[in-house]
Formats: C-alpha cells, sequence, structure tokens
C-alpha cells in the first residue's frame, strides 16, 4: 500500500471539479466554507419558518408534536455547528492569511481536511432527516438522550456528528493558531495585528479549550447509549445534572465562539468607514480576551432553576453581570471609532451599524435575565429565544452579513449592487425586529418555549401572528441577497484592489488576490500600515500585482493533494458505522471506514512534490 | 434636564440633515417608541402573564425585573442616541475629507469600564436578597404546610399529608389547592426527565430533576384560580403538560382535603356500576389508582388518580376544561371531554403512554365498543 500511495503523484488540475476537491489554497477553502454553511444556513431557516408558520394561531396542525420537536432540535443544532460557526471559518480562512501577509495557512492539507470533515458531519447531521432526527433538543439534556426515551437513530446521528464536526473545527483551530503566530508577514507583531485576525485567534484558543468538554460529554453518552453504562441513569446512580454542566462548561464559550468572530468584523469595517483607525485597539483586544476567559465563568446561569441553591445562583449572577462589562466596552469602542470620523454608510457599513443596535438589545435583554432572582420567571419562556435571537440573528448573522459584503469584490474580483444590499439590509433590519421583538412580550405572558402548539385565550396569538409574518420580510430579505450576490459575481463590474480605501493588507494586492496573494511578503511598520502607506507616499499607493515574471516563478505554493479529502471520507464511513453499529456485521463498516481513514493519513503524510521548477534551488 | 438637553441636540440635527439622514432618523425613532410601547403590550391579564404577580414570590421577582428593564431601557435609549448622534453629525460630506486619527482615550476608556462595572453589581447585589427570598421557605410562619408535586410525562402528580395521619398522604392529579395567606411548601420529584413547576402568577420556576429534591415555595394573596405549565422541555407532549392552582380561604381548604381523603360516594347509575367493571376488566386500574390515600414515600401509579376525577376542573393535565365560569365542574362538559379523550387520547396529548401501552389502544381485538366508553364515561363521571 505504502509504495503505491508513495507513487500516486500530487494533483494537477488548473480548473474544474478535481480542483475543487483536491484544493488546499485557503481562498478556495474559504469559499466552499462559506457556500456550505449558507446553503446549512437556508436549511436551518427553512426549519425555523416551518416552526413559526405552526405556531401562527393557537392549535394549528401543520405539523405534529414529534416532527415540530424534531424541528427545533435541528435548527438549533444547525444554526450554531453548521451555519454560524463555518461562516466564521470561511473568513478565517479566506481573510487571515490576506491579513498577516501570508501565502496560505501553516498546515494547507490540513485545511483542505476540516472543510471535508465538516462537511461530513453535515452531511450526516442532515441527513439523519431521513428515518427521525433528534428531538432531545440541541442542548440534549438528560435523560431525554437515553435509549429509554429516545431508541430512534437520529439521537445517534447527532452524537457521532458532533463528535465529526468537533474533529474538524479543532483541525481548523489548531491550523489557526499556528497560522497566525509562525506566518505573520516580518514586522507585524502581535498587537499589530488587525483585530478580525486577534479575534480569530483568540476564538480558536476558546474552540480547542470548549471542544474536549463536549467531546467527553458525548463519550459518556455513547457509552450510556451503546454499552448500558450509566453517566446519565438516576436509576442506577447516575446524576442527570452532571449532563447539563458538561454541556454549559462547553455550551457558554460556544456562545462566544459564535460572537467573537462577529465582533472582529465589526472592528474592521467601522474604521475604514468611518477613515479613522479603531478606538483603543488595546482595549478592544483586551476585552476579547476578557471575555474568553470570563466565558468559563458563567455556564451555570443556564442552570438557575435546576436547583442549585441561591448561593450558586447568587455566584453565577455576579460573574455574568461581570461579562457585560468587556461587552460594553466593545460597543463604547465602537462608537468612539465613528465618532469624530467620516462615516461612509454603505452596506457593509449598514449592516455592521445593524449589528451594533441589534447586539445592543440583546446584550441588555442577557444582562436581564443574568439576575437569576427575577430569571426564574424568563428562563425557558420566548424571552430567551428572543434574547437569542438577538444576539446570534441580530448579532453574529448581521456582522458576518457585513463581513460577506465588505470582503465580496476581494474574493470575487467583482463589486455587488449596492442599491440591492441596502434594500436586504432594510428587509433584515425590520424582519428581525417583527419577528424576534415580539417574543419577548409572549415570554413575558408566560409563553414556555419548545411547546409545539398553544391554547387559545391564552393572550399569545396576536404576538405570535407578527412573529410569523416577520419571518416572511427577512425570506424576502435574504432572496434579496443570494440574488445580488449571484448576480453580482456573475456579471458585476470589475473591483478594484482597495475599493473601500481599507487599512488591512488584504486591501494592498488585486482583487481577487493572485494564488501566490503577495507577490512580495510585506513588511510591515505599523498598525493599519496598508492605510499609513497610503497616507504617507507620495501620491496614492495602489495595490500591486504579481510584478514580473520572474517575481512568480520563485513562489513555492504547497500543491494540491487527493488524501484530505480520502482521510475525511474515511472518517464519514466509519461515523456511519459507529451509528449503524448493528448492520450487516456488528462495526464493520466504522472498522472500513477508519481503515480508509488510515489509508489516507499514511499517503498524505508520504505525498510527494511535484517539483515544478527542478533547477530552483529552493 | 439630561433629556432635554439631547432633545435640543437633536432637533437642530434633524432641522439640519438631508431628506435620506432625516428618513433614517424618523425609522431609529420609530424603532425606539416601538420599543417603548413594547412594555404596554404586555397583558397582565393574560393567564400565566408575569406582570400581575399574585403572591410575594412573584411580586418580588417582578419588583427586580421592572428595575432592570428601566435600567436596561435606559442604557438602550442613552447608547443608541449616541449611535445615532454620531452617524447624523458625523457623516461623510466630502470624499478629500481625512478626520484626526485618534487611536483611543485611556481615561474615557477606563471610565466605560468602571461605571458600567459599577452600575451591574449593583443590580447583582440587589437582587441577591430576592434570591434568597424566593428560595428559602419563610420558617416563622407554623401554618406553612408542604405537599409533593412529582413530575410524568406529561402531567403532574400531587401528594398532600394526610389529615388522618403522618403515615399516609392524600393523593391527586394536575390540580392542586391550597389555602390563601399561607406559605406553600412544595417538595418537586420526578419519575422521568426533566420537567419545571411554574405558576407565574405565584413565583418562579424551579426544576423538578429526578433524584435531585428540589423545592420551592409559594402564597396566594388571593382566592383564585392560577394556571401553571411544564416549563423545561421533556419529550413529545411537553406543550400539554398543564396544571392548575385553585386558593381556595383556609377552613375551604380543609373540608377540600378531607373530601380527597375519603372515597368517592358509589354511584347507583346501573351504567356507571358496568364502567365500574370495565375499569378492571379492560385494565384501566392496572395504571389509574381510586385510592384516595397513599403510604407516605410510595411510588404512585403509572397513569393519574382518578379517585376523585369527577371533582377536577380540567382532564388530561390541563388539555380540557370541565368547569364552568364559575369554576364548578359541569357534568355535560366532563362526560364529553372523557369521551374524546378515550376515543383517541394521542389526539389530545401525542406520544402518550395509554396510547401506546394500553391494550385497549394496542390490541384491535381490545378495543373499546361504544357501549364500553359510555359506560366508563359515566362511571367516571360519578367519581366526584
Amino acid at each position: 500500500m505504502s509504495t503505491l500511495s508513495l507513487a500516486i503523484p500530487r494533483p494537477v488540475h488548473p480548473s474544474g471539479l478535481w480542483n475543487w476537491l483536491t484544493t488546499i489554497d485557503h481562498k478556495k477553502i474559504g469559499v466552499l466554507y462559506g457556500v456550505t454553511a449558507f446553503i446549512m444556513f437556508l436549511s436551518g431557516g427553512v426549519e425555523a419558518t416551518l416552526m413559526r408558520i405552526q405556531l401562527t394561531k393557537p392549535e394549528l396542525d401543520i405539523v405534529s408534536a414529534a416532527v415540530y420537536n424534531q424541528l427545533f432540535t435541528m435548527h438549533g443544532t444547525t444554526m450554531i455547528f453548521l451555519a454560524i460557526m463555518p461562516l466564521g471559518a470561511a473568513f478565517f480562512n479566506f481573510v487571515i492569511p490576506l491579513q498577516i501577509g501570508a501565502r496560505d495557512v501553516a498546515f494547507p492539507r490540513l485545511n483542505a481536511f476540516s472543510y471535508w470533515t465538516f462537511l461530513a458531519g453535515a452531511i450526516m447531521l442532515k441527513l439523519s432527516w431521513i428515518g427521525g432526527a433528534t428531538d432531545a433538543g440541541w442542548f440534549g439534556y438528560a435523560p431525554l438522550t437515553s435509549v429509554d426515551q429516545n431508541p430512534g437513530k437520529g439521537i445517534d446521528f447527532w452524537i457521532i456528528s458532533l463528535q465529526v464536526l468537533g474533529v474538524a473545527s479543532l483541525a481548523a483551530s489548531f491550523n489557526f493558531i499556528v497560522t497566525i503566530i509562525n506566518m505573520r508577514a516580518p514586522g507585524m507583531t502581535m498587537m499589530r495585528l488587525p483585530l478580525f485576525t486577534w479575534m480569530t485567534f483568540i476564538t480558536a484558543i476558546l474552540l480547542i479549550l470548549a471542544f474536549p468538554v463536549i467531546t467527553v460529554a458525548l463519550i459518556e453518552l455513547t457509552f450510556d447509549r451503546y454499552f448500558d453504562f450509566n453517566f446519565f441513569n438516576v436509576a442506577r446512580g447516575g446524576s442527570v445534572v452532571l449532563w447539563q454542566h458538561l454541556f454549559w462548561v462547553f455550551g457558554h464559550p460556544e456562545v462566544y465562539i459564535l460572537i467573537l468572530p462577529a465582533m472582529g468584523i465589526v472592528s474592521e469595517v467601522l474604521p475604514v468607514f468611518s477613515k479613522k483607525p479603531l478606538f483603543g485597539y488595546t482595549t478592544v483586544v483586551l476585552a476579547g480576551a476578557i471575555i474568553a476567559v470570563m466565558g468559563w465563568m458563567v455556564w451555570s446561569h443556564h442552570m438557575f432553576t435546576v436547583g442549585l441553591g441561591p448561593v450558586a445562583n447568587a455566584v453565577f449572577t455576579i460573574t455574568t453581570m461581570l461579562i457585560a462589562v468587556p461587552t460594553g466596552i466593545k460597543v463604547f469602542n465602537w462608537i468612539g471609532t465613528i465618532w469624530g470620523g467620516s462615516i461612509r454608510i454603505n452596506t457593509p457599513m449598514a449592516f455592521s451599524l445593524g449589528f451594533i443596535a441589534m447586539f445592543l438589545i440583546g446584550g441588555i435583554s442577557g444582562v436581564m435575565h443574568a439576575v437569576s432572582a427575577s430569571d426564574a420567571q424568563q428562563q425557558d419562556t420566548y424571552f430567551i429565544p428572543a434574547h437569542i435571537h438577538y444576539v446570534l440573528f441580530g448579532g453574529a448573522i448581521m456582522a458576518l452579513t457585513s463581513g460577506i459584503y465588505y470582503w465580496f469584490p476581494k474574493f470575487s474580483g467583482k463589486m455587488f449592487d449596492e442599491k440591492m444590499g441596502m434594500l436586504h439590509f432594510w428587509l433584515m433590519m425590520i424582519g428581525q425586529n417583527v419577528t424576534f421583538f415580539p417574543m419577548h412580550f409572549v415570554g413575558l405572558d408566560g409563553m414556555p418555549r419548545r411547546i409545539y402548539t398553544y391554547a387559545e385565550g391564552m393572550g399569545w396569538d396576536l404576538w405570535n401572528l407578527v412573529a410569523t409574518l416577520g419571518v416572511f420580510i427577512l425570506i424576502a430579505g435574504f432572496l434579496v441577497f443570494i440574488l445580488n450576490m449571484v448576480k453580482s459575481w456573475k456579471s458585476g463590474p470589475d473591483a478594484p484592489g482597495d475599493p473601500w480605501d481599507g487599512r488591512t493588507l488584504e486591501w494592498s494586492i488585486p482583487s481577487p488576490p493572485p494564488e501566490y496573494n503577495f507577490s512580495e511578503i510585506p513588511v510591515v511598520k505599523s498598525l493599519d500600515d496598508w492605510w499609513n502607506t497610503k497616507q504617507g507616499g507620495n501620491g496614492k499607493a495602489v495595490p500591486v500585482s504579481g510584478g514580473s515574471g520572474d517575481e512568480e516563478h520563485d513562489i513555492h505554493l504547497p500543491q494540491p493533494s487527493y488524501w484530505p479529502l480520502v482521510t475525511a471520507i474515511g472518517l464519514f464511513i466509519a461515523a456511519y458505522g459507529v451509528v449503524f453499529n448493528q448492520l450487516v456485521v456488528p462495526w464493520a463498516i466504522a472498522i472500513i471506514g477508519t481503515f480508509i481513514g488510515f489509508v489516507g493519513v499514511y499517503a498524505w503524510s508520504l505525498e510527494p512534490v511535484n517539483d515544478p521548477d527542478e533547477d530552483s534551488a529552493h | 434636564m439630561v433629556t432635554m438637553k439631547n432633545r435640543g441636540v437633536f432637533g437642530s440635527v434633524f432641522i439640519n440633515s438631508s431628506r435620506t439622514q432625516k428618513i433614517v432618523l424618523l425609522l431609529m425613532s420609530l424603532a425606539l417608541s416601538v420599543l417603548a410601547a413594547g412594555c404596554f403590550i404586555i397583558d397582565p391579564s393574560a393567564n400565566q402573564s408575569t406582570f400581575e404577580p399574585l403572591g410575594p414570590v412573584a411580586e418580588r421577582q417582578l419588583t427586580i425585573f421592572w428595575w432592570i428593564l428601566i435600567g436596561g431601557a435606559l442604557v438602550f435609549v442613552l447608547v443608541g442616541a449616541a449611535l445615532i448622534y454620531a452617524l447624523v453629525k458625523f457623516r461623510r460630506r466630502s470624499e478629500e475629507e481625512t478626520p484626526i486619527q485618534v487611536h483611543g482615550n485611556t481615561r474615557l476608556e477606563l471610565l466605560w469600564t468602571i461605571i458600567p462595572a459599577i452600575v451591574v453589581m449593583g443590580f447583582a447585589i440587589a437582587s441577591i436578597n430576592t434570591l434568597f427570598y424566593s428560595a428559602n421557605v419563610p420558617k416563622d410562619s407554623e401554618k406553612t404546610i408542604t405537599l409533593e408535586a412529582i413530575g410524568h410525562q406529561w402531567w403532574f402528580e400531587f401528594r398532600y399529608p394526610s389529615p388522618n395521619g403522618p403515615e399516609n398522604e392524600v393523593v391527586t392529579a394536575n390540580e392542586v389547592y391550597i389555602p390563601v395567606g399561607i406559605p406553600v411548601r412544595i417538595n418537586l420529584e420526578s419519575v422521568d426527565v426533566i420537567h419545571s413547576f411554574w405558576v407565574p402568577k405565584l413565583a418562579g420556576k424551579v426544576d423538578m430533576v429526578p433524584s435531585e429534591g428540589n423545592h420551592m415555595w409559594f402564597q396566594a394573596d388571593e382566592p383564585g384560580e392560577f394556571y401553571g405549565q411544564c416549563a423545561e422541555y421533556c419529550g413529545t407532549s411537553h406543550a400539554n403538560m398543564k396544571f392548575k392552582v385553585i386558593a381556595v380561604e383556609p377552613a375551604e381548604f380543609d373540608t377540600w382535603l378531607s373530601d380527597q381523603a375519603a372515597p368517592a360516594l358509589e354511584s347507583g347509575d346501573p351504567l356507571a356500576k358496568e364502567g365500574a367493571g370495565i375499569f378492571k376488566d379492560a385494565g384501566c386500574s392496572g395504571c389509574h389508582s381510586l385510592k384516595t390515600i397513599a403510604k407516605t414515600g410510595s411510588k404512585g401509579r403509572v397513569g393519574p388518580n382518578l379517585a376523585h376525577v369527577a371533582s377536577r376542573r380540567d382532564l388530561a393535565a390541563g388539555m380540557m376544561n370541565n368547569a364552568d365560569g364559575a369554576g364548578n365542574v359541569n357534568d355535560a362538559y366532563l362526560q364529553e371531554n372523557l369521551r374524546k379523550w378515550l376515543e383517541n387520547p394521542s389526539e389530545i396529548k401525542p406520544g402518550n403512554l395509554m396510547s401506546s401501552q394500553a391494550a385497549v389502544y394496542t390490541d384491535p381485538n381490545k378495543t373499546l365498543t361504544e357501549r364500553q366508553i359510555s359506560a366508563l364515561v359515566a362511571y367516571l363521571t360519578s367519581l366526584k
């Protein structure tokens, strides 16, 4: 086998399907991540729409109780693990090497592996709809996940696909930590890193610390389900509260994993369209780091009603209230950034400003139910979905959308339609407030969350109807967005290298960037180096292209590879084998998949380099 | 004073701004007024509204909430105003202008670190008193009664100390009577998954976690009927798990409890007698107890106790109303509801154990006939 794999040369596919399957170019992987995550986002949106239609009026029967419970479980899991996290990853991939003046990430093949593994996990989770998805909630509270309560395969798909997604996220995180530490251009010290790179760095650290916790919890759950262990089996001395602790020790840092990249994007966009540096760069970086540390001290605020006692609740009230401080600092510094600037409101800027407004509401409602004394009335009501959607939809999704518009000219080489962009913005602003704000009202009027229906005469009819109508405004907004993206990518006007008068290095190269990113690795002299270059130079500096052919000749780029894909396919098959462990011969599929995975890793490690330049001394 | 000044700045900004800026301003103020209106849009008279507390625990929880709501709204208005002001005031007027490149201001940044820290700490500390108040059952009251609430998928079992001695408990389901003006301690248990016990007008929720031995307390200030609902997702019919708290004068409560402790009067109606036979033969009694009293600490049966089912205002854990407007059980409603339930329980409560386990629903040869259902309805209606 080894000689055989050694004999397989690196793939050479300048274009077409094979090019995408074997690519290790961080820009292409970024696009793959982005497109996949957006499709997943749409699937989560369909799930949400079905739920909202079911709740339009009391006692509707559009979907059954069982299906509704699957819908909200899959909606939550999809949006968090398959939409927002990988959308963040799309930006890490595309933007980070460009921002730090690198030609690729530290481990390009590992990067491809992360993507294919993510895709494997995503496909696996979504395919669990066939035969019944899990209905235990995205939080999977024991003992609803026990075999007695949930004998179907849906829950096993959920467990195993989360493990697969965990592998993808961990690999990507290590890759980005090493990339950011090792691949910075000369002079790019840590305190000269663009804010988005900083937030990515913090997010990646959070991720490698948080994911092992959920991994352990899921392994324990697997053992309970497959081998009759008793981690969460109360009847035999287990504890159902143990699951909640493990889940939220992961789950709360996870919230910051979702929001920190969004904050990073906003911190890039605001200075550019205000023509001013970020106000208090050091403070904003530190605030991000402090959030990442404090994010570990607040998990029990998800468990205020579990009965941990007033002392524990008081402690977690205080820590949770305190985490509002670094978050507030960021908001104030963003306002400080635009204050006194020269503000241009176009689509990316509008989305970033919208983010601040929406995140402000979500942050305030967060502080409101951080107070455990009164949270006993809000916990598990619609007040909480209202809050989380202001943070993750009004927050994360708005900022990520801002990022898509902001970097669209860079990755596509085309300009988008500004009018359609602003239309999208207003539809989204109005739509999300019409959808999510009324959830506060019904929550305070006592409507529990996760109910598939409600009786007449509870006083919840009007606002549920309004919320459902809001969804259709959102759908209209996203149709405009898709249209704009597709049309502009196909036939938009060509984008210049630096359309926004940018401040960071990605704007110093042409749009779209050449495969090697920088013809010459830049030497960084300050924060916002590209802006300072433009200010200091005689006349206007313009993005430089590849220069002479000779320079290009000397650039050594990592080469495409089959093996990340093969390894991910092996993992995918193995994961299916673990779910269907009784099929044909027990564990046979898992063993076959694992074998393919090992072959992939083995061939990967011994892969030859097709030297494009035999004469080169490099 | 501060707002006056803001309005002044706002007004002048508005007059001096362009048409698009005016539109943006108007939209933003619209959003603000919607938010403000939102505070009045909540309907306190709604059955489960947290804005109409009718007992001391809910009352104190709402007071805390109001403070934080007002504080939060204030922060929103101030930060929102600063944001809008900056957006209008510092709009780009010429492509050539380059603003002063300010990199930060340590004093300002310290200020907006320390002030919010003090404010949130203030709120947190001020709330702790209420936290302990709602967690600790008042000790000074000798009258405090203790009852047990046990969560089942998807109904609530309630147990009272028997008036006849501590070794026995009075068992009922889905409807809990409490005396007015007396603190009630509720011990919370669950036999299957995690549920949450919540009566919004009396107190915030506490989860019913298997083997965790949680408890809570509340007190009703006036007689009345209070809606409760399970708040923790607990499986297929989580939405269909409700109950009622009925607060009555202490004397009436004592009468009610001794009535519940005594067996229901036997009915002379031949159809009801036939129903009593079917109740045993068809297997109903395997899961549903008709005994009013159970040994303290004993495990309940799988299904709700039906000893006095005809005295309850609702059927199937708050799913069907048997009572008229005054809260008295109307036999006609009850019979109709019982019939509906017996004909197809899974239509009313998807996933319930009876549909999936009782032979009369799983074995096509044992399906209840029309006649048997009528007899069961007559019998159950007699269990007052």
